[in-house]
């Protein structure tokens, strides 16, 4: 975008003036001011798709829940990111991902590194009011390095992301519908089978939970990194031009 | 008329049990039964779970002594690695198990049993418990506190935390100990050392008064079973089998734990949730064994530390060849806990304790692991089957209260017939049926129940199901 046609809009964020470019996310700009509102599909580097609804704030003028991530502001928007309706709902929908499948804080590899479980705990969800589906999923461990526990899977699709945006390899993909959707690898073959799979393990460190890990570590260990993503995704860029 | 009388829930035990007497037509105790009446699953639960996750899924059976799961889970992922571990991560994960012996005997002493012990078994059962003890006894009250809090300590200075820390790993421990941790751990030893020993002379110094429980709290020939070191002393984490029959002759000597199939087969009773190991070659109850503190002392030739080694000679002076009653389980768990003192300082103080090799990193080498060491209450055993890519196919766990199953349930009929009798049921007969399972001190799951509710209650049935008396508490 060339300086001359970026368009300066004014906004305001929980009543702090602000402005910033047109074309921009209240997500973005919000955190460019350094004000926090919980993400979990969302990952700097990866296009947001507005999936898990998190992110959700209120535009005054608007009765609806707006997803932060993938609504861009306009000149004279106003809006709240902490209230209690938000709250409520964010911590409702932690609850729901939290009963549809089996998340074991205790027992995960990413206990202490789980974003999930980190979002959980600021927004104060200490119990889960909905009964739990209970559902035992298969664990796919035939990957020689790597290994998929969909018990521990939010459906985020950050992994479809990075590996279809970043690596080109496009191995992951949605299997099914709502609430029986499932993450599989080419065309619901093994992970070790898969063909398309360059084992580069990009999915795996942008995985927000214990759903996607590297085998060989022990409960609580697997901390993930993500700090190449932004960077892979600049250089990249900047081959382009 | 047969009749049957039920102690449903049994109080300070850790977990969920009941017990039932029956008594025959002239109101004399016939038979008890004690009963697991809750059911866990976690053999089951665990399948098609990656291994590596088992030390800290099996934790989770217990809150008293988690650590004893976690070490006997790594240990049998260390056997699906088919290496050894580094020398430091075997001595550091030795002190952890030390560590909780010390602070479950602590608890199972001062928090459970001394109610009985120094306040009397017909006590009243309003304050029969450890705030009538810190009453009537606030020293050593305070004392068995913070005996138990030095032992969580040390926990918590190696892996960072007190309850199911996850710094035991297959293959090793996560972290290295810091040289500030060691001195902090070995600044906090000596006392107590001091307190197990003070306590120790203080129930000798009061074992009189309890010949009548000494005689009928599950004294009666069995075997023992425990593990010890190549040369025969006291070994936690990392030994041998050796059972020794009720006349002290050895029967099985430096057995690898490995085959213990080949040694030990398990029965089950549709009246409890529990199974019955017994010893395969005396077969289904003869079979009948032991394990545990009291076990432990009865099989070793020494402690392999120097006050426990005398304090175990003038144990070996109740009787001839092992100590038979139950009762004694107390003077053992006070013995041991001076040894895991003694035996800690020595580990600690190893030139190698501080070395940052404590890890050994391998896949899978074997589909079949075992793990075997020493809990608090006895032999734990851990064995997994993995397919080829390291998940779960089956789980076998034999936990030590489970192989004192046969003895407790011969103990209970034994303190029953001496002590109940039907015509005049009184409270204190039924507390000392309670007390022997006290002294086998099972773990039966991951709760304590709650200290001063003392909920207990007694019915009595006819055959036909009638309530013919009932007796409240609580």
């Amino acid at each position: 975008m060339s300086p001359q046609t970026v368009k300066i809009k004014t906004l305001k964020i929980d009543g702090i003036d602000l402005s910033a470019r047109g074309g921009e996310t209240i997500l973005k700009v919000a955190q460019e001011n350094g004000i926090w509102i919980p993400t979990l599909c969302n990952l700097d580097g990866l296009s947001p798709v507005g999936a898990c609804r998190l992110c959700i704030v209120e535009i005054a003028g608007s009765p609806k829940v707006h997803p932060a991530c993938v609504t861009e502001i306009y000149e004279g928007m106003e809006v709240i990111t902490q209230s209690e309706r938000l709250n409520r709902y964010r911590r409702m929908i932690i609850e729901l991902l939290y009963s549809e499948r089996a998340h074991i804080c205790a027992v995960c590899v990413s206990n202490g590194h789980c974003e999930l479980q980190s979002l959980a705990k600021v927004l104060g969800v200490t119990s889960i009011r909905f009964p739990h589906l209970i559902e035992n999923h298969r664990v796919d461990a035939s990957h020689d390095r790597f290994l998929k526990d969909d018990n521990r899977c939010v459906l985020c699709g950050r992994c479809v992301r990075v590996c279809h945006e970043i690596e080109g390899a496009h191995t992951w993909d949605f299997m099914g519908r709502g609430i029986t959707s499932m993450m599989i690898t080419d065309l619901n073959q093994p992970w070790g089978e898969s063909e398309s799979c360059t084992r580069c393990g990009k999915c795996v460190h942008v995985c927000p939970t214990g759903a996607l890990i590297e085998k060989g570590v022990s409960v609580a260990e697997m901390a993930k990194r993500r700090q190449f993503l932004p960077y892979l995704k600049m250089m990249r860029e900047g081959e382009n031009k | 008329m047969t009749r049957q009388i039920k102690i449903d829930p049994i109080t300070r035990i850790e977990g969920h049990a009941k017990i039932s007497i029956h008594l025959d037509e002239q109101g004399f105790v016939d038979n008890a039964y004690f009963h697991v009446t809750q059911f866990r699953g976690f053999e089951k639960f665990a399948e098609g779970r990656p291994f590596y996750e088992m030390p800290s899924l099996m934790a989770r059976t217990c809150g008293i002594c988690p650590v004893a799961h976690l070490i006997a889970g790594a240990k049998a992922c260390d056997d699906l690695f088919a290496v050894q571990i580094p020398r430091t991560a075997r001595n550091l994960r030795r002190v952890m198990n030390l560590a909780q012996i010390m602070q479950s005997h602590a608890l199972s002493f001062f928090y459970l049993s001394s109610p009985d012990l120094l306040l009397g078994m017909d006590a009243d059962p309003e304050t029969r418990n450890i705030f009538g003890v810190l009453k009537e006894f606030p020293q050593l009250g305070k004392e068995g506190i913070r005996l138990r809090q030095i032992g969580q300590q040390i926990i918590e200075s190696l892996g960072s935390k007190r309850i199911h820390p996850s710094w035991v790993v297959p293959g090793g421990v996560n972290a290295p100990l810091t040289e500030e941790h060691r001195d902090e751990i070995l600044s906090h030893l000596p006392e107590a050392k001091q307190i197990a020993v003070k306590t120790l002379e203080f129930f000798k110094s009061r074992i009189d008064q309890f010949q009548p429980e000494i005689k009928t709290f599950g004294n009666f020939p069995s075997l023992f079973m425990g593990l010890i070191d190549s040369e025969g002393n006291l070994e936690h984490y990392n030994g041998l089998l050796r059972i020794v029959d009720s006349a002290g002759n050895i029967i099985v000597d430096n057995y690898d734990t490995l085959k213990y199939f080949d040694l030990i087969d398990e029965a089950a009773e549709p009246w409890t949730y529990m199974k019955f190991p017994y010893y395969k070659d005396m077969g289904y109850p003869q079979g009948m064994y032991r394990v545990g503190p009291l076990a432990r002392l009865n099989i070793i030739d020494d402690c392999g530390t120097e006050v426990a080694d005398k304090e175990l000679k003038e144990f070996r002076e109740i009787s001839k060849g092992p100590v038979l009653s139950s009762f004694y389980y107390h003077w053992a768990r006070l013995i041991e806990i001076i040894f895991s003192a003694e035996r800690m300082e020595q580990l600690l103080l190893d030139s190698d304790i501080l070395s940052k090799h404590v890890r050994a990193h391998a896949e899978p080498n074997s589909f079949d692991g075992i793990g075997v060491t020493e809990a608090p209450r006895g032999t734990l055993i851990h064995h997994y089957r993995i397919d080829e890519n390291g998940l779960i196919k089956w789980v076998n766990l034999i936990i030590a209260t489970g192989h004192n199953n046969l003895t407790m349930n011969r103990a209970i009929t034994q303190v029953a017939k001496n002590f109940v009798h039907s015509d005049n049921l009184q409270e204190g007969m039924l507390n000392r049926v309670e007390a022997i399972i006290r002294a086998f001190d099972p773990c039966l799951s991951c709760s304590t129940h709650a200290v001063g509710q003392m909920a207990m209650r007694v019915q009595l049935f006819s055959p036909d199901g009638e309530l013919l008396d009932e007796l409240k508490r609580g």
